[in-house]
Formats: C-alpha cells, sequence, structure tokens
C-alpha cells in the first residue's frame, strides 16, 4: 500500500513537472522544470530497478542536457533576444488536442500488452555467461547490441562536428567557449581545487564497475566531463585550441577503438563478434576509449564552438 | 571475406570520416576511400546477383538477441545507387572544400559529414532490426542536419532548426511505435516481426506511429515544409546528397515496414489515405517549383513532387493489392523511381551548384545562355530533366511506366491520372529554367572547367541508362522479394 502511494506521488510529480515545463511562462523556468523532470525519472527507474537507465537518465537526460539548455538560454539572454510571444490560442488548443490524441491512443495500445511480458530478458538471461561481463545491461550494450552503441558513440561524434561547424569562421582554431574567469579564492576556485580529484576517482570507478555492476562509459563518462568542465569554469585549466590534434584524437579514441575491434573480428569471419575469452578485456578496452572520447565530446559540447583566437 | 563487402560498406567510410575528423585527407586518400568503398559496393551486389539475398548476423548472435543485417536486391541497388551518387558529390566537392593552405570551418567540416552521411546511409539500407534503424536514422539526420547549416547565412541555420523540428519529431514517434511492437511482441528483428500475428490496437497505434514519423522524415505532404529551405540552403554537393540519397533511406524503411513486416495490417482506407498524400505532394510541389525565382529552390521542390511518387506505392502494391499480379511492379516502379530520382536529382543540383557558382548568383536567370558558355552543364541539366519528367528512354520514365501499368491494371484510374499530370507539371516546371538555356547573353564571372562539368553529366547518362538497360536492375530489384514478380515489364 505505502508503496503504491509513493507510485502515485511519483507519477503524479513526473506529470505536473512535465506540465510545467511545458507550459512554463518562461523559457527558464521550462528549463528548471526539465531538469527536475530528469531527476523525478530517475528516481523513477531506481524504483523500476533498472539502474543504469537511472544514472544515464541523471547523469545525461537531467545533468548534461540541463547544463546545455541553461546555457543556451543565458546566451540567448546575452545576445538581448527577447522570448516570442506566447503562441495564439488557437496553436495552443490544437497542440493541446494533438498532444492528448497521442496520449489516448498511447494509453490504449499499452492496455492491450500483457502485462507479464518479459521482453528479451530470459534470452539475455541464458547467453549472460557468454558475454564475458556480468552486468546483464553492459552485456546488451557492448556485446549483443554493440552494433547500436558503436553507432550511438558516432552519434556523439556527429554532435560534435556539428556544434564546431556552426563556428564564426574567423574564430576558426581558437578555444571554445569565452574565457571562464572567477576569483581565486571564491567558491568555485575552492571547489575546482577540491572536487577533481575526488570526481576522478568516482567517474572512473564508474567506468571500470560497468562490466559487472550498474555504471558504464556513458555514465563515468558523463562525470568526467563534469570534471574538466569545472576546471575550465573556476578558470583553472583552459580548453585547448579545437585544431590541436591531441583534443581531436580524444574525441575520435573511443569509437575508434570501438571500429577498430568491429574491422578485426569482420576480417575473422564475424562483423563485432567478441571471442567469449577475450570478451571481457575487450570490453574494457571499448570502455576505456569511449569514457575519454564521451567525457571529451561532451564537454566540447557544453563549451561550445570557438569563440575567441586564433592566436 | 567477400561475404564481409557489406559490414565493410559501413566500416570503411566510417574510418575514413574519423580519420577526417582528426586532419583532412590529401586528395588521394579521398580518392582511395572513394574507390574502396565503391569497389566493396560492387562486391556487395555481385555477391547478391549471384547467391541471392542473405543475412549477416552482428556479432554472432542470433536474433532476435542480436541485431542482423540484411542483405536483397532492394537494399543492394540502393547501397550501389548511395555509392554512385556520394562519389559524384565527393568528386564535385573537391574544388570547394579541399586542400586550403589553411584549415578552414567549411574545408574541415564538409568532409567527416559527407562520409558520415555515406556511412548512416548504408547502415540504414542494410538494417534489418527496428531499433538499429533507429539508431541509424538519428545518425543520419544528425549528420545531413550539420550539413544544412554549414553556410553561414541566417536562413541556413533557420532551415537547419526547422529540419531539426521535423526530424525530431518523426523519430520519436518512429521510436514510440517500435517500443510499442517490442513490448508486444519480444523481438526488434524484421524477419521475426514478419512472423508474428500484428493485429489489434496495439499493432495500429504502433503502425500509424511509425508511418507518420518515417513520413516526415521523407518530407512527405504535409510534412514537406522543411525540405526546400534545408535542400536550397545547403551547398550544393550537401543538397545534392540531401535531395537525391537521404530522404530515400526512411522511404527504404516504410517499405520494409509495410511489405515485410506488416503486410496484411493496413486497411483499404489508410492505403488510398497515403497514396492520396503521395499525390497532393506530386501537385503542390510542382505548382510551387513551377512559381520560384530561385534555381535551387525550383530543384528542391521538384523533389517534394518526386517523392510524391514513392508513396503511390502503397494504394498500387500494398494490402490485398500485395497478391496480385500488378503489385511487383508497382512495386518495383517505385522503387526503380527512388533510384532514377537519387541519381537525376543529384545531377542536377550538382549542375544547379556549377550555373549558380559560375553566374555568381541563384536566380534563375543564371542559366541565360548556357549552352553557349557551358554546354556539358546544360547537357547534364537536360538529361536530368528527361528523368525528372519521365520521358523515354530514362529510368524514370520505366518507373513510371511500372506505376501507371500498375494503375490500370488494378483498375485505380485515379493515380494513373495523377503519374501523367506530375509527368506534364514537371515538364512545366523545368522548362522555364531549360528554354533559358538557349537566350543569348550569358553573364558568366567565373571559368568552370570541364572536368567539373563532367560529374554531373556522368551522373544523368547513368540516370538515363537505367532507362535503356533497365532489365538487370529490375531483375535485380526482385532479389529476395518474398512475393515472385515476374509480371509488369514485358
Amino acid at each position: 500500500m505505502i508503496e503504491s502511494v509513493f507510485d502515485i506521488l511519483l507519477c503524479a510529480l513526473i506529470v505536473g513537472v512535465a506540465l510545467a515545463a511545458v507550459l512554463g511562462p518562461r523559457l527558464f523556468s521550462s528549463v528548471v522544470f526539465f531538469i527536475v523532470y530528469g531527476l523525478f525519472l530517475s528516481v523513477a527507474w531506481t524504483h523500476l530497478g533498472a539502474f543504469d537507465v537511472a544514472l544515464a537518465e541523471a547523469a545525461i537526460g537531467a545533468g548534461l542536457t540541463g547544463v546545455l539548455l541553461v546555457a543556451a538560454v543565458s546566451r540567448l539572454d546575452r545576445l538581448g533576444v527577447k522570448e516570442p510571444a506566447p503562441a495564439p490560442p488557437v496553436a495552443r488548443v490544437t497542440s493541446a488536442l494533438a498532444a492528448g490524441g497521442l496520449s489516448g491512443a498511447l494509453v490504449l495500445a499499452l492496455w492491450s500488452l500483457d502485462p507479464d511480458g518479459t521482453g528479451l530478458a530470459p534470452v539475455v538471461e541464458a547467453n549472460l555467461h557468454a558475454s564475458g561481463v556480468r552486468n546483464p545491461v553492459t552485456a546488451v550494450l557492448l556485446n549483443f547490441r554493440a552494433y547500436d552503441t558503436l553507432i550511438e558513440s558516432v552519434v556523439l561524434l556527429v554532435a560534435l562536428v556539428g556544434v564546431w561547424s556552426i563556428a564564426d569562421e574567423r574564430h576558426w582554431g581558437g578555444e571554445p567557449g569565452l574565457r571562464q574567469h572567477a576569483r581565486p579564492d571564491g567558491v568555485l576556485a575552492t571547489f575546482g581545487r577540491l572536487l577533481p580529484p575526488l570526481g576522478l576517482l568516482v567517474g572512473v570507478y564508474i567506468v571500470w564497475t560497468g562490466t559487472d555492476d550498474p555504471g558504464g562509459a556513458f555514465q563515468g563518462g558523463t562525470i568526467l566531463a563534469a570534471v574538466w568542465l569545472l576546471l575550465a569554469m573556476a578558470g583553472l585549466s583552459d580548453a585547448p585550441a579545437i585544431t590541436r590534434r591531441r583534443l581531436r584524437l580524444a574525441v575520435i579514441a573511443g569509437p575508434g577503438v570501438f571500429l577498430a575491434v568491429a574491422a578485426a573480428g569482420a576480417v575473422g569471419g564475424g562483423f563485432l563478434v567478441l571471442p567469449t575469452e577475450y570478451a571481457k578485456p575487450l570490453i574494457q578496452e571499448i570502455e576505456a576509449g569511449l569514457a575519454l572520447s564521451i567525457a571529451a565530446t561532451l564537454a566540447l559540447l557544453v563549451l561550445g564552438p570557438p569563440q575567441r583566437g586564433p592566436r | 571475406m567477400i561475404a564481409m563487402a557489406p559490414v565493410f560498406c559501413i566500416i570503411v567510410p566510417l574510418a575514413a570520416a574519423f580519420a577526417s575528423v582528426v586532419r583532412p585527407l590529401p586528395r588521394p586518400l579521398v580518392g582511395l576511400a572513394i574507390l574502396v568503398v565503391l569497389g566493396l559496393t560492387g562486391m556487395t551486389v555481385a555477391e547478391v546477383w549471384q547467391q541471392g539475398a542473405h543475412r549477416i548476423p552482428v556479432g554472432g548472435w542470433q536474433a532476435p538477441l542480436g541485431i542482423a543485417l540484411v542483405v536483397d536486391g532492394l537494399s543492394g541497388a540502393l547501397l550501389a545507387t548511395t555509392a554512385l551518387v556520394m562519389t559524384a558529390v565527393l568528386l564535385a566537392a573537391l574544388p570547394e572544400f579541399a586542400d586550403r593552405d589553411r584549415e578552414t570551418r567549411k574545408g574541415w567540416a564538409f568532409w567527416p559529414l559527407a562520409f558520415l552521411v555515406w556511412a548512416a546511409l548504408n547502415a540504414a539500407f542494410l538494417s534489418g532490426d527496428l531499433f538499429n534503424i533507429y539508431v541509424s536514422l538519428e545518425f543520419l539526420t544528425l549528420a545531413t542536419l550539420a550539413l544544412v547549416s554549414l553556410e553561414e547565412t541566417a536562413e541556413a541555420l533557420e532551415a537547419a532548426m526547422r529540419y531539426a523540428l521535423f526530424a525530431l519529431f518523426g523519430s520519436l514517434a518512429y521510436l514510440l511505435g517500435v517500443v510499442l511492437l517490442y513490448a508486444a511482441h519480444g523481438t526488434l528483428d524484421i524477419a521475426l516481426l514478419s512472423q508474428a500475428d500484428l493485429q489489434g490496437t496495439n499493432s495500429i497505434v504502433a503502425a500509424a506511429l511509425i508511418t507518420t514519423g518515417l513520413a516526415a522524415k521523407t518530407a512527405l505532404f504535409p510534412f514537406h515544409a522543411w525540405l526546400p529551405p534545408a535542400h536550397a540552403g545547403a551547398p550544393a554537393p550537401a543538397s545534392a546528397m540531401l535531395s537525391g540519397l537521404v530522404p530515400k533511406a526512411p522511404f527504404f524503411v516504410l517499405i520494409r515496414f509495410w511489405f515485410d513486416v506488416a503486410p496484411d495490417l493496413p486497411g483499404e482506407a489508410a492505403l488510398q489515405f497515403i497514396g492520396t498524400l503521395g499525390a497532393a505532394a506530386i501537385v503542390y510541389g510542382s505548382v510551387l517549383a513551377m512559381r520560384q525565382t530561385q534555381l535551387k529552390r525550383l530543384v528542391a521542390y521538384s523533389t517534394v513532387a518526386q517523392l510524391g511518387y514513392l508513396f503511390l506505392i502503397f494504394p498500387l502494391a500494398g494490402g490485398d493489392g500485395l497478391s496480385q499480379v500488378w503489385s511487383a511492379g508497382a512495386w518495383t516502379g517505385a522503387t526503380f523511381h527512388a533510384v532514377s530520382h537519387a541519381l537525376a536529382k543529384a545531377a542536377m543540383f550538382l549542375a544547379a551548384g556549377l550555373v549558380v557558382h559560375a553566374a555568381g548568383h541563384d536566380r534563375v536567370s543564371a542559366m541565360n545562355g548556357l549552352t553557349q558558355s557551358m554546354p556539358m552543364t546544360a547537357f547534364a541539366f537536360g538529361l536530368a530533366s528527361v528523368t525528372i519528367m519521365g520521358l523515354p528512354p530514362s529510368g524514370g520514365f520505366v518507373a513510371k511506366y511500372l506505376l501507371l501499368t500498375a494503375a490500370f491494371s488494378s483498375g485505380q484510374f485515379i493515380w494513373a491520372a495523377v503519374i501523367v499530370a506530375g509527368g506534364v507539371l514537371a515538364a512545366g516546371y523545368v522548362f522555364r529554367p531549360l528554354s533559358r538555356t538557349f537566350f543569348h547573353g550569358h553573364v558568366q564571372t567565373v571559368a568552370v572547367p570541364r572536368r567539373q562539368q563532367a560529374v554531373p553529366l556522368t551522373l544523368a547518362a547513368l540516370a538515363l541508362l537505367l532507362g535503356i538497360v533497365s532489365s538487370a536492375p529490375y531483375a535485380f530489384l526482385q532479389t529476395g522479394r518474398p512475393i515472385a514478380a515476374e509480371e509488369g515489364l514485358e
């Protein structure tokens, strides 16, 4: 009973916060509600026992996306862009009706599903021993359906190329984002000195533990990206110019290692085949490369296209 | 090793893209990458031709646990089309984007994006798994989005933003549908789903979402609003990819879904409805193409119209019609159209790009006197127009002839009328720029070397050739079709 009251409360909160994000009068409040929405979702995933999804939702859905959105809103403010007038009532009612209709159709569709359906969980369980890892989520992401993950890691790279491709041509070769300044004895600078060692430890641990427990390159990489961003925002370490060879190698390291493993398998007769006895070290190698690239790429996405230099 | 050729059609462009992120590749390496992928595509096609359709289990895991790639006539044909168009696009892009003393934003960004588009298209055309298709289409969308915003203008950015909103709506709708199917049937594999019993509310809602999402991504009327500004605003080589190839990927998935996964699901009303939207696209796109004053906009609106033909496959070959003799002709007509339009439209955009470059502006009047100043480009534009209008002996003619015969055999005369009207309307919008090529007084500010003019001409010639030697591609497209298709082309 207590559990179901909790469930109902959580669902009501999620829907309420989502509505607040959509109907919010100002862009900034919508963004704040969106971040809160991500956190509640993450609680819901935890409650459902999907810890990997909860971690990813908190780190990427709420955390990283939130930072990107806040950065976008503050940039609009800085540029003096006025918020657009609210859409005319007809448009609002039409979109409300369309969204309501879609929700209704989804409820109908969900209603007709078998509540005891297990999907592929039993098949994953039965093959877990041959995957090289003990966390079933990692087994799916880096072995059974590793091909999806390979493409997803490339998608992240495409996003960065996209962000850089709208840079101002004059600043090509310069450093990403604006130069950050923080008071040397301020809170940010203090945190910038205190937190990074801890963040590094937690980030690397979450990447490493992903093979057997919840965690992995995406979640750990996000934490590592946060460490770098903190250093940059505290003015302690400036990002390198976007044309630097080492930076670009870091960005392609993960997808590159992943592709190399895939290609080696294909030459041996099976695209992306990880032989059981080597599966664990191969997966750890891929995860390590991915963590590096994800951390670099996410941080660079937040810092944005080059806005100063080149010197 | 030859059996792995399709896989390397994804791996090699990806590797080339990664390398170009680190540092733009020198010309010889770009050429080498193109040659290797062309060769691999050729091996894939030869393999399908000799051995028939086959599946490649990725990671050694069989479906439903793993992902399978499917190599059949349709995917082979689209792989080959992609290889030809991408080769032309990359060659045409060399003068504008390659070999600067200093790395520039556009010169750097174009190459990884172009190779990524190639990889993403190949991935989409080979995928046999609904979720993997989602990932591939997202990959494709993001790469094309960056290409749309490559020009430093406010219009290009606005077009990219609008494209992003439409495309993300499409992705979400598609993903929701896939999730519903997975929840009901416990598999994402196309072959396994085709054996499942797809009926009831869940399947209908899922199919509606998938179709809506993919239609938005294919720019079917009334989801077309993003296409003309996005395709007209990009640099010409990018426009050629965007207009010729990119919409074919979501359309290919629609065919996979409606003809392989759920052939029995759609009702007659749904099929006629999709056909009506296709017809509306043909008429609306053509009328707007006629009214354009900018050359690239005209070519882009023509794409809206030409994509409409693809959707006539649903009323002519789908549902109950699938078991009829005319179904194979209609199915092949639409897929033939996808291929020949890709070649012709890419040729047209590349030719338009040269014209705009030479004239220094994008108004239709840039075509004035082109037969005198740039006869090769004028000829390329003319040849491509032949396919777009569907005149014999082009690939476009074969496609429209097949669709037309299917419309007559099935007694659906209204679609026949639409096809004929579409051809006349197409003549209306291509004759305006074409007739100007015979005017006097071309103002050419930049000379364009013949080497560059040869690229669109070759593509346009290939589109024409497709109509002359149509029986081999016709037979090839059928490879691996569940229902044998002997009827249609006599």
